[in-house]
């Protein structure tokens, strides 16, 4: 195991996606993630890959695309209104079942917004931004080392399902440091291993096999409904594999929060004040947000009086909260948006509030 | 003292965000859990900079504070924004080079440091920003001073290595 680093956030992100096999890098610069491009375009040519900044978020993504199809560990980055222009391309590669690392260091939206932290991208990164039936996994990390390991193990979840993978951080978590752990470097596939390990990618086809076609585009209604159950097979089977959450002190709280990312340790730190106010309050963490963690709302202890989904957006997680809820219990709302960050103070003083009227 | 959280802030140039990566660099060496978070926006120099770090012996769980207990200001500015974030029996630090006024709170400790006269003593005006930190790390024992220059010994390599000598000069300078 490698020695404890102090890093940024965004450097440890890029170190992660190159140490996790990712070679090949296309961007354009958007705050807060800066870093990113810049890390790529200083350490990727050392380890025989390739930075390019490309004229737009559109191009970056679609350079990622076609990239990805020739088998090769990509990696993309962008933030909020970035993504957004990537959105149409996301479309195209998971109906066309090309494996990529994505991720969203979020700030404040709608429109160009601001460049403050935000998690108002939640619904357009688990609901799907682009066109058409499909999904990407989306994980999100609480802190810089957590990022460093879901971003790491990112790669290998997106060759598995071949699919795009989306990590969604925010502009806090990119721009602070933390000490981290970074985990062993990968080796970028040979044409050798990818031909064996992925078929359907286009490593030319020299006269030896029957020509591989990447595609998106299936005129033929039947065929095209077809394709898409065929996907649903493996959507359904992310559902069962992919949840990712953390359930904390459950048992006996009148409040349970949900909580990811930035705003999850902050919520963390206001559930101790609460405690010291002899206020027992737990966090459900969903780790990952697509599939969502509907399993861990079925611990919620019957002592519970509320549950508070606690985030950076207008109510937009609210709404997977209330699906996972089912009606068990009320369902509330602690939110600050276009940038704004709650202290865990202001938290509590919402929280308090709450309780006096459920 | 379990957990320390100081804000640091001047403005850009000053160096307040590298003395904060300095303290959590530090930190870390100590084996202390460490966060270093910066204000970022469009900052440019002569703008405003400020950091949070956070120093503690337990997991750290928010980056974002309520309250600090210690408050650099190395200008005006910053001691009018941040004066109100220092906990009751906190302390604050003022660079008294540039700030004439004192600090209207009365439940805090104040130490006021000469930090660009002191660094001008040592002929090198940049170095206001290590004559703050030795006393911060001094009066508050936030990190180890022998830890910050070790710290300092791995961040001026190559042809900066001569700089060690007088960051380490600068760190004991303030109460000479």
């Amino acid at each position: 195991m490698s020695e404890k680093v102090l890093m940024k956030g965004n450097e440890a992100f890029a170190e992660a996606a190159i140490r996790g096999g990712c070679r090949l890098y296309f961007g354009y610069p958007i705050t807060p993630q800066n870093e990113i491009p810049e890390y790529m375009s200083r350490k990727l040519h050392t380890v025989g890959g390739a930075f390019v900044q490309a004229e737009s978020e559109l191009a970056a993504i679609n350079m990622a695309y076609g990239a990805a199809t020739t088998g090769k560990h990509v990696f993309i980055s962008s933030s909020s209104p970035g993504i957004a222009l990537m959105q149409e391309g996301l479309s195209f590669l998971a109906s066309a079942q090309i494996p990529l690392v994505i991720l969203n260091v979020s700030r404040g939206g709608p429109g160009v917004g601001g460049i403050q932290p935000g998690q108002a991208d939640y619904r357009q990164a688990t609901k799907g931004g682009g066109n058409g039936d499909y999904h990407i996994p989306v994980m999100a990390p609480a802190t810089v080392q957590e990022a460093v390991d879901i971003i790491y193990n990112a790669v290998p979840i997106a060759d598995e399902y071949r699919n795009p993978v989306m990590i969604l951080a925010d502009g806090m978590l990119g721009q602070m440091m933390e000490p981290v752990i970074l985990p062993e470097l990968k080796e970028a596939l040979t044409i050798e291993e990818i031909r064996r390990a992925k078929p359907w990618a286009l490593t030319g086809h020299g006269d030896k096999r029957e020509r591989n076609v990447v595609k998106s585009l299936l005129l033929k209604p039947d065929e095209l409904e077809e394709h898409n159950i065929n996907n649903e097979k493996k959507y359904q089977r992310m559902r069962e594999e992919l949840v990712r959450y953390e359930a904390d002190k459950l048992e006996g709280a009148e409040v349970v929060f949900v909580a990811f990312g930035t705003m999850s340790r902050i919520v963390d730190e206001a559930i101790e004040e609460l405690n010291q106010a002899g206020i027992r309050a737990g966090m459900i963490r969903p780790i990952s947000l697509w599939p969502f963690p509907n399993e861990a709302f079925d611990k919620i202890d019957k002592s519970t009086k509320v549950v508070i989904s606690a985030e950076l957006s207008l109510g937009q997680m609210m709404e997977d909260v209330k699906v996972a809820v089912e009606g068990r219990y009320p369902v509330e709302l602690i939110y600050r948006t276009g940038g704004m960050v709650p202290t865990p103070s202001e938290i509590v003083e919402k929280t308090k509030k709450i309780l006096e009227v459920v | 003292m379990a957990t320390h959280k100081l804000i640091i802030a001047g403005f850009g140039g000053q160096g307040v965000l590298l003395t904060g990566q300095i303290i959590a660099y530090a930190g870390m060496m100590e084996g202390k859990e460490v966060t270093w978070m910066p204000s970022y926006g469009p900052e440019m120099r002569g703008g405003t900079a400020n950091c949070t770090v956070i120093v503690s012996d337990k997991k750290i769980s928010s980056p974002v504070i309520n309250e600090a207990t210690t408050v650099v200001a190395m200008n005006l500015p910053s001691l009018v924004k941040f004066e109100s974030m220092v906990e009751p029996g906190g302390k604050i630090f003022i660079n008294s080079s540039l700030i004439g006024e004192k600090p209207k709170r009365d439940d805090v400790e104040v130490y006021s440091i000469k930090a660009n006269e002191i660094a001008a003593d040592l002929n090198n005006a940049k170095v206001a920003n290590m004559v703050m930190l030795g006393a911060v790390v001094d009066k508050t024992g936030i990190v180890k001073r022998e830890s910050v220059e070790r710290v300092l010994e791995k961040l001026f390599t190559g042809n900066k290595a001569d700089l060690i000598a007088l960051n380490k000069q600068a760190l004991r300078a303030w109460n000479k």
